[in-house]
């Protein structure tokens, strides 16, 4: 019955929703554009995800939780599908999950990738600093904790702090 | 897919799966042991970048072999059976060594992934746009250290320099042409190696100007990893890859 298919992916959604990255606890995966869509096949929800980068630990957590979340909300019936193609970008961070990373005190990617020439020289950027807004900011490396971030450091207020690298 | 590019595919697979496994697993040894902490996470995550395309890679492999997985193709190979390129399996040595074999294989690594991204065999172009993509930040990282070394101080430009000299003779073998590239750059599924030659050339002979480093004269080149002929070094490192699942087989964790 269409009306009750329509009310499962609703509460499926709802669900999925509510799964945040492990390493950024306060931004939900659909933010992140880590699910790529909510279908129902043959009376089966189907989740379909992709991976930030190649190596993301975080894959098999987020499954998981995925799996934990639709049980939570009385789906038994679910599928989870993994696709590279198209790859993730960081332009499918949504706005919300942009404010998310800034209230985590990341600093969201600065602009959607482009096909940046790689330097040969040493970076000059003026990423803000999340804690004092300052653009006095220096790298202090391209990989932070996670593949997806680098690491800056604010030359005014002194703060450390992660970056969304645009990808 | 008739079988003999299915062949030829699955061969150029395990090199492409290999380089990345093998490179991916050199740098994890650096875990816990780099210079500095940041260096340390920086070559994990590159690691961890590496090893995923990789396997992504032996996925394919394994797929279009049938009955194998690609946990059965990188712990049950004997170092003959693997595929890499020489230059990924050299030992760490110094940091200033890491990072030229990073820069060195890295950028290859890049300009293949930009060209594979067009690939006929999608699943293949669709592993490569998401590699292709990784790799921009794997080169500027090993450029970076690359310039801070050659260019820094005496001790880091030596270190440097003779990183350069011992390495330089596993890169010909990158740029190898063979019946496998050249079969399957024919059905536009990849490109013969040698077209990655000149820019390659071009662009670490730019870098290593700009760090103070001196191209090698000598131009003698090693080759064999892609037939199965390694250096000693793949076999000691297969062996501590290997041993847990060779000794608990049927063990899941």
């Amino acid at each position: 019955m269409v009306e009750s298919t329509g009310e499962t992916l609703q509460k499926a959604r709802e669900a999925v929703a509510r799964v945040t990255d492990p390493e950024i606890p306060d931004v939900s995966i659909v933010d992140l554009g880590i699910v790529r869509s909510i279908a129902e096949q043959e009376g089966t929800v189907v989740i379909t995800i992709t991976p930030t980068y190649s190596g993301c630990p975080a894959m098999h957590v987020i499954e998981m939780e995925i799996g934990s979340a639709l049980r939570a909300a009385g789906i038994g019936l679910f599928r989870i599908e993994k696709v590279l193609s198209p790859a993730w970008t960081t332009a499918w961070i949504t706005e919300s999950g942009k404010r998310g990373l800034s209230r985590a005190g990341i600093a969201p990617p600065a602009s959607s990738p482009r096909n940046v020439p790689v330097a040969v020289e040493l970076e000059k950027t003026h990423i803000p600093c999340p804690v004092c807004q300052s653009t006095e900011t220096a790298l202090v490396s391209q990989f932070g904790p996670t593949a997806c971030k680098a690491l800056y450091r604010c030359t005014d207020c002194l703060s450390t702090f992660e970056y969304f690298k645009p990808i | 897919m008739d079988r003999s590019t299915q062949d030829y595919l699955f061969e150029y697979c395990l090199r492409l799966g290999d380089d990345l496994l093998v490179v991916g697993h050199r740098l994890s040894e650096w875990c816990g042991h780099a210079p500095i902490l940041e260096e340390d996470i920086a070559l994990a995550n590159i690691a961890l970048d590496c090893i995923g395309q990789g396997s992504f890679v032996l996925d394919l492999a394994a797929a279009l072999k049938g009955a194998t997985t690609a946990d059965r193709l990188v712990y049950f190979r004997e170092a003959i059976d693997y595929r890499n390129c020489l230059l990924v399996e050299q030992p760490n040595g110094d940091f200033a060594s890491t990072l030229v074999r990073q820069f060195f294989f890295g950028l290859y690594h890049h300009l293949l992934t930009d060209r594979l991204r067009s690939s006929t065999y999608l699943p293949l172009a669709g592993i490569a746009q998401k590699a292709f993509k990784e790799t921009e930040y794997h080169v500027r990282h090993s450029s970076q250290w690359m310039l801070r070394l050659g260019d820094g101080t005496e001790e880091s430009h030596s270190r440097s320099q003779r990183a350069v000299n011992d390495l330089w003779q596993f890169t010909g073998e990158l740029f190898e042409t063979d019946e496998i590239d050249s079969a399957l750059a024919g059905a536009g599924i990849t490109q013969r190696s040698e077209s990655l030659r000149n820019e390659w050339m071009q662009r670490t002979t730019d870098l290593l100007s700009n760090a103070t480093l001196t191209v090698p004269a000598d131009s003698f080149m090693q080759s064999g990893g892609r037939r199965g002929k390694h250096t000693e070094h793949l076999g000691h490192m297969l062996a501590e890859m290997q041993i847990v699942a060779r000794s608990f087989p049927e063990a899941t964790w």
